[in-house]
């Protein structure tokens, strides 16, 4: 086709310079256009539902305005909306909440999909170690507010099930050692009191995502070689050598990337706390109050939709602290030597 | 003696491992058996832990405080129109910049690499107050159209091609005279097809269960998705719970017997971004 065509200007050439050039000019933007053309969705959806609402948030940070009474009511008013939130003491609650659940609710996803990853890789052949850890993916697959809803029967405090086996624990011949302790504190209120709402939350995150860390973990201590195994067994190696300096020195690109995908995550955790406290202004004592709670009450409930900007600004510094935090202390060593 | 020091670390890792396995398992376990209870039996001391009878008046119940199959229905819509037009936009883009070269490319690859490092959480207020603009509040529209060029998913379709779509092989098909289009549409889009599937399971899944987006867009009851109808649920005077978590458990079949069948394409396609980033 193309050929053919160019045989044609050719031929024009001779004849009618002037229409060869307008053809190919058409032609040579066609070609330009090209690639933007298939770009454009990107550009596109980038402009209108990304860069528009991050510069105009910025914007509307220094402006008081109540959505409902519609744009002229839009005033500016400064730095007011930075203030009002830096001295809300919800704010900092928030803030202590979210730090306080992303390390008690990551760390001990990353202790126990470590260990039990290397544990399916080194003493399971493929199809049983696949039954495992599909078992343990499911959560990570079904939705938050179901998994939250679940939870919150689980925890009900009369009735839960969660009191009902601690009981049941009690009246056990051995547990009843450990346990004796479980008749006087009932009913144990987890998602009514203050000091127990927290742990009942980072329970739901660690129970639903540490599945995916054990995916992810396993494919990390696929890559290691049998053979490094061997050499570090006929070295004098134990089993635990082999793990602490073998296989764990291996997977530190995918501890970093794992460990990366928690922080993000977890400073911005919403749906386990909104649903478990009910949505009411993050429950006792606004103990399971998060940032991204926080947020979504002044912007949705309160309907402050300037001091949500800031707020929205002040945890954007807040996770890009934190991770530039992980990054220095970690990414040189977690992303290997040659990067 | 000595055999069973040898056997012990086994015996204790198969029995480490099915306790995990039961304590993952065991919520939905649960779920599946207060769905078949009334509220007063799930409420009684100790609660049933087994399949009761109830479930037909739970079932009622459920339709009765929502419209379930709509909602349902709703929650398909979205993904799976949001399904098609993702892994269509995001392999269009991404040919853009795995095919040709020109002015400012890099440029607009930067800024979307840079992009997936914002923190939805950011955009959440000004992404609503734009969608209030558009006129598109309160329609399913705005809840998959916005993400449907997301640069995590274009940039994993491109670093696919980077790999699997020799540049041979488009200059052949130029020069057999395809157009830019057909190249796309019938060399590229066929070699790919493995990163198309993961790409579709990843959106499908983050849109099923997608909640804080609805939250904010959705407003009519009619229009609720799954996530928010349920969640709606609790703060009904009372919650009928046996109905609450038949609901809770039928949201979640579809994507448990999608697991069921294609486990290791999901598990691998949901681990892709850490696994090989």
């Amino acid at each position: 086709m193309s050929i053919t065509g160019s045989q044609i200007d050719g031929v024009a050439v001779a004849t009618a310079p002037a229409a060869r050039k307008r053809r190919s000019s058409t032609k040579f933007w066609k070609k330009k256009l090209m690639p933007w053309l298939f770009i454009s969705p990107f550009i596109f959806l980038f402009l209108t539902f990304t860069l528009f609402p991050l510069l105009f948030s910025v914007y509307l940070s220094f402006q008081e305005w109540n959505p409902v009474a519609g744009l002229s009511s839009m005033q500016f008013v400064g730095v007011a909306n930075y203030e009002l939130a830096l001295t809300d003491p919800w704010l900092w609650q928030s803030l202590y909440n979210t730090v306080w659940l992303a390390v008690v609710s990551g760390v001990p996803q990353h202790l126990l999909a470590i260990p039990v990853a290397y544990l399916l890789v080194t003493g399971l052949r493929g199809g049983l170690r696949h039954f495992y850890t599909a078992f343990m993916f499911i959560p990570y697959i079904t939705s938050t507010v179901a998994v939250s809803l679940i939870f919150f029967s689980i925890y009900s405090a009369n009735s839960g099930i969660l009191n009902q086996m601690l009981l049941g624990l009690s009246d056990l011949p051995v547990f009843s050692w450990f346990f004796s302790w479980v008749p006087e504190a009932m009913p144990i209120r987890w998602l009514t009191s203050s000091d127990l709402l927290k742990p009942s939350i980072a329970m739901v995150v660690i129970w639903k995502y540490t599945g995916f860390n054990i995916v992810v973990y396993s494919a990390g201590f696929l890559t290691v070689s049998r053979d490094l195994y061997d050499a570090a067994r006929v070295d004098g190696c134990n089993r635990w050598q082999q793990f602490w300096h073998v296989a764990l020195p291996m997977i530190r690109p995918f501890i970093f990337f794992a460990v990366t995908l928690t922080i993000i995550g977890n400073l911005q955790l919403f749906e386990e706390p909104f649903v478990l406290t009910q949505g009411q202004s993050g429950g006792v004592a606004q103990a399971g109050l998060t940032a991204s709670y926080y947020l979504y009450l002044v912007g949705w409930q309160w309907l402050e939709m300037g001091s949500a900007a800031a707020i929205s600004w002040i945890l954007f510094i807040f996770i890009a602290i934190a991770t530039s935090v992980h990054f220095y202390f970690n990414g040189r060593k977690g992303l290997g030597e040659d990067r | 003696m000595t055999k069973l020091v040898r056997v012990l670390p086994r015996v204790s890792m198969q029995a480490f491992l099915l306790v995990s396995v039961c304590i993952t398992i065991f919520p939905f376990v649960w779920v599946a058996m207060m769905g078949t209870h009334s509220r007063s039996e799930i409420y009684s001391s100790p609660p049933p832990f087994y399949f009761g009878t109830r479930l037909l008046e739970n079932y009622e119940k459920l339709l009765e405080v929502m419209p379930f199959w709509t909602v349902l229905g709703n929650s398909l819509l979205v993904s799976v129109l949001g399904t098609i037009v993702t892994v269509l936009f995001c392999s269009m883009c991404a040919y853009g910049f795995f095919a040709y070269e020109f002015r400012g490319k890099n440029i607009v690859f930067g800024v979307m690499v840079a992009s997936m490092m914002v923190p939805p959480v950011l955009t959440l207020i000004p992404f609503f107050l734009t969608v209030k603009f558009l006129g598109i509040l309160d329609t399913h529209f705005a809840l998959w159209f916005p993400s449907a060029a997301n640069a995590m998913g274009i940039f994993l379709v491109r670093q696919y091609m980077v790999t699997s779509v020799s540049r041979d092989l488009l200059d052949a098909a130029k020069v057999d005279g395809a157009s830019d289009f057909r190249i796309y549409w019938s060399v590229v889009l066929p070699l790919i097809k493995p990163v198309l599937a993961t790409l579709a399971i990843i959106t499908f899944i983050a849109l099923w269960n997608n909640f804080l987006m609805p939250l904010i867009v959705i407003s009519s009851p009619e229009k609720y998705v799954l996530t928010l109808a349920l969640r709606s649920l609790q703060s009904v005077a009372n919650t009928p719970w046996g109905a609450v978590m038949l609901g809770t458990f039928m949201s979640m079949v579809p994507l448990l017997i999608a697991f069921l069948f294609f486990s290791k394409q999901m598990m691998a396609g949901l681990t892709a971004g850490a696994v090989k980033g």
